[in-house]
């Protein structure tokens, strides 16, 4: 019935920069830029409009559950009184922003313990499966599962976050033909179903990643979470030649071997980050569609935001809760499932574009999947830039071997002392020696990994795991050896200087600078991200 | 008065020199133009014409204006509520349509629980062509967009959401206005509805209001009518709109013959299937107007002298 959803979604498209051309917004952390791209040799990629989300998602949530894909049977056909149930769920990083309530997780396992009650299962646990991220606190857990749900498994225990260094709560369920250790969490490996429920936000998730890494631990994670597998997947976000997918798939196998019965729940959402009415919606409309309104809020909210201190700054987009609808849900068998779910995401991201560009451009957003409620720090926007905005591909990178990429990104040298204790020990010592991924994680990462203090904050506060910096200088080490040079515009020159970057105050700066490697007149590809897209590069 | 003068010119100069995002930027050449929202036709937003506010207004008119008016005007002999006690919840009220006067008159007479949780499906081409247009039909006739041409899935998901909501719908299923004084074939639109929004559909007749304000007059004058409601009907299991069509223009016709007979000759011509027919004969001209003067028994006057 509202008017702004009648008009049929718009796939994503690929605009060639004229001198007619308008200036281009740039994500530039808590605040914007509009940068002016040179033109005959510029492009920018714009991501697909949001598409119209389900009708009826409850409906559908019970429909999926009886309905199941793949070699499953129904939900409520799996349910007995005398069963142990797990349901573990995604936890904070999903999806970014966090969506307005009520969370599609709070839907589905509201259904799910709907059928158990039915079948009058009383040993029900659920797990935040967390893996090594910090662990969720309460206002979180109850803007995910609801209070409902909370309140009714929170006060006894049954509702908890999912401890990987518990040496009670975590055993070894056998070795892949690789010889990767499958450590698992004791309490779903002895459950005599899992249920996990899942929001693939990108095509990286979901599958058996959810349950193999993220109820896994350090002993599992240093598998598939190092220099070797981030090379060799290229991209990650690509299942076909991803690594990362290919060892998650082995762990999968022996966590299904060792009789861990599995009914995974995947959905997807659209790409409806900013809404499409509201204060924010300017962000995710084309420049020439600016209607007047939407010049005169951005107007407002740019001058407002450059007077204010960067905590209030932050304290505002934290709040901000993404209008996410859920635009399919599939459950059963989990490589069944996933790949249903993967076609969605590609629904719904996927741009085709033609070739590579010599630079690459991109406007780095306040938010990446490790800085939900706290602070986007130095490490976090290399991961963020080079980690995930540059495998936002299919086929090859957007920027050529050698080639340049340029994030707009004000990287302040600061840190969330309780959120990331460990992240400011790898800046300041790590990488003060080194930045080579390859040596850091030979030289540093047991030491980090195994640090007792670390743990003590990973399992009792609300810090990520000490080994977990390394991880993120991980995640962009296919960026780093693939690039001939990274510059970041307008961060803090000492910061961006520690990462091993180049820093300049301009686009035009950085342009200039990026000429000595790639050479006079380059192309340049901007990815307008958020929302989401995957450049499927031809 | 000068330093606003000033300040106002001051700041038009500045827009006029700044670029974007002080001004509007072109569409990139080579780029499709993005699909304008109209605002208007079938994209004409209602909801605002439901919230309290506008319905409170609404029924201050209807009650205060539109009843007297039509008391005054119409003088509405109005029979067959009895028919609607069974019906609990929205309906859908489908009827004949001679004038502009049909609507108001509808709104004045349709009984409570019904009377103030109406809308009237409304022609989106003619009632919702500009905005104005649109906000008062909206306001005063609680009209909704409806396209005429054809029942397009947004008009029918537009109109399946308002009765979920526990709205009701008068509809006329002949698409406009009768040109000639007599009915026009129903169309699917409203039969289509009833099957898809699983709702009873009250067939109703009126007549007279064609001598009130019949097409092509601007200037109301005063005559009497009469409103009669039908038993509510269900679509068969299975029936499609075509047949369910049919079906409420039969009903419609059993109900003209019963305002211009009685209920029980009525009711035996409905059973032989002999009720006279709505639409008039299939003739041109002046005999389509003759016969409509022969049919119109409550208004029996002689044409030509008896010798």
């Amino acid at each position: 019935m509202k008017n702004e959803k009648n008009l049929a979604p718009r796939p994503g498209f690929v605009l060639d920069v004229d001198r007619t051309s308008p200036p281009v917004l740039f994500h530039h952390g808590d605040t914007f830029k509009l940068e002016k791209l040179p033109a005959g040799r510029s492009r920018v990629i714009y991501p697909p409009e949001p598409l119209e989300g389900l009708r009826d998602p409850d409906s559908a949530i019970r429909h999926a559950l009886e309905n199941p894909i793949g070699d499953s049977e129904p939900l409520s056909a799996l349910l007995r009184p005398d069963m142990k149930l797990t349901i573990a769920f995604d936890d904070i990083s999903l999806p970014l922003p966090p969506m307005r309530r009520p969370d599609i997780r709070q839907r589905i396992i509201e259904a799910v313990l709907d059928l158990a009650a039915e079948a009058g299962v009383d040993d029900v646990h659920l797990i935040a499966a967390l893996a090594i991220h910090r662990r969720m606190t309460e206002d979180e857990l109850r803007h995910a599962v609801g209070d409902r749900v909370y309140d009714a498994f929170a006060p006894s225990g049954r509702l908890y976050n999912h401890d990987a260094e518990d040496p009670e709560g975590m055993v070894v369920l056998g070795e892949t033909p690789h010889g990767e250790d499958v450590q698992f969490s004791r309490r779903a490996a002895e459950s005599d179903l899992v249920v996990y429920v899942n929001i693939n936000l990108v095509s990286m998730d979901g599958g058996h990643k959810s349950t193999a890494t993220g109820l896994s631990g350090y002993t599992g994670l240093r598998h598939h979470h190092n220099v070797h597998t981030m090379r060799n997947s290229t991209s990650f976000m690509d299942q076909e030649n991803s690594e990362l997918h290919a060892s998650n798939w082995r762990m999968g196998k022996v966590i299904r071997d060792a009789g861990v019965k599995i009914f995974q729940i995947e959905t997807t959402v659209n790409n409806n980050t900013f809404g499409r009415s509201g204060p924010l919606a300017v962000l995710q409309k084309r420049e020439w569609e600016w209607s007047a309104r939407d010049r005169a809020s951005f107007v407002a909210m740019q001058k407002g935001l450059d007077v204010m201190p960067s905590s209030a700054r932050r304290q505002i987009f934290n709040s901000w809760e993404a209008p996410y609808e859920m635009t399919s849900v599939q459950a059963g068998e989990v490589e069944a499932v996933h790949k249903i779910t993967t076609e969605n995401v590609y629904k719904q991201q996927i741009v085709e574009v033609e070739g590579q560009t010599d630079i690459l451009t991109m406007g780095l957003p306040y938010i990446s999947p490790y800085n939900v409620n706290s602070v986007m720090n130095p490490i976090l926007v290399m991961c963020l830039g080079l980690g995930y905005f540059f495998n936002m591909y299919r086929g090859k990178p957007l920027v050529r071997e050698g080639g340049v990429v340029i994030m707009s990104h004000p990287t302040p040298w600061e840190f969330h002392s309780v959120h990331h204790p460990s992240y400011i020990d790898f800046f300041e010592q790590v990488l003060a020696d080194t930045t080579d991924p390859i040596e850091i994680e030979r030289k540093y990462e047991k030491q980090f990994a195994e640090d007792e203090w670390y743990i003590h904050l990973y399992r009792n506060s609300y810090a990520y795991h000490g080994v977990h910096p390394f991880y993120m200088w991980y995640w962009g080490s296919h960026a780093l050896e693939h690039l001939g040079r990274v510059i970041i515009v307008g961060g803090d020159s000492s910061a961006v200087q520690r990462l091993g970057f180049q820093s300049a105050s301009t686009l035009p700066d950085a342009l200039e600078m990026a000429s000595d490697v790639v050479g006079p007149q380059p192309t340049i590809t901007h990815m307008k991200n958020p929302p989401i897209f995957l450049a499927d590069v031809k | 008065m000068n330093a606003i003068t000033s300040s106002l010119g001051k700041a038009r100069s500045f827009i006029n020199k700044s670029g974007f995002p002080y001004r509007s930027a072109p569409t990139p050449y080579g780029v499709e133009p993005a699909p304008v929202k109209k605002n208007t036709g079938s994209d004409f937003n209602t909801d605002w014409a439901r919230k309290y506010p506008a319905r409170l207004t609404r029924a201050m008119l209807i009650e205060g204006f539109m009843r007297p008016a039509m008391k005054f005007l119409a003088d509405p002999h109005i029979s067959g509520v009895d028919r609607l006690s069974g019906i609990d919840g929205p309906v859908i009220f489908a009827a004949n349509h001679h004038s502009h006067a049909d609507t108001p008159l509808l709104l004045s007479t349709i009984p409570d629980p019904w009377r103030h949780h109406l809308v009237v499906g409304a022609a989106a081409d003619y009632f919702f062509s500009t905005r104005v247009g649109g906000t008062i039909s909206s306001l005063v006739m609680s009209a909704v967009p409806i396209e005429r041409t054809k029942v397009g899935r947004r008009s029918a998901e537009m109109v399946r959401d308002l009765i979920d909501e526990g709205w009701s719908l008068i509809i006329f299923p002949e698409g406009g206005r009768s040109p000639d004084g007599w009915g026009q074939p129903f169309r699917g639109g409203a039969a289509y509805l009833a099957i898809r929004c699983g709702v009873p559909v009250v067939p109703i007749h009126i007549y007279g209001t064609g001598k009130i304000l019949r097409k092509g007059k601007s200037l109301p004058r005063p005559s009497s009518t009469k409103i009669t409601f039908g038993d509510p009907l269900m679509p068969d299991e299975g029936q499609n709109a075509k047949r369910f069509a049919e079906k409420l223009e039969t009903a419609v016709a059993a109900l003209a013959d019963e305002a211009s007979t009685d209920w029980w000759q009525a009711r035996r011509r409905a059973y032989s299937k002999t009720s006279p027919d709505l639409t008039g004969p299939d003739a041109g001209g002046w005999r389509r107007i003759w016969a409509l003067g022969k049919n119109d028994r409550r208004s029996q006057r002689k044409r030509w002298p008896d010798f």
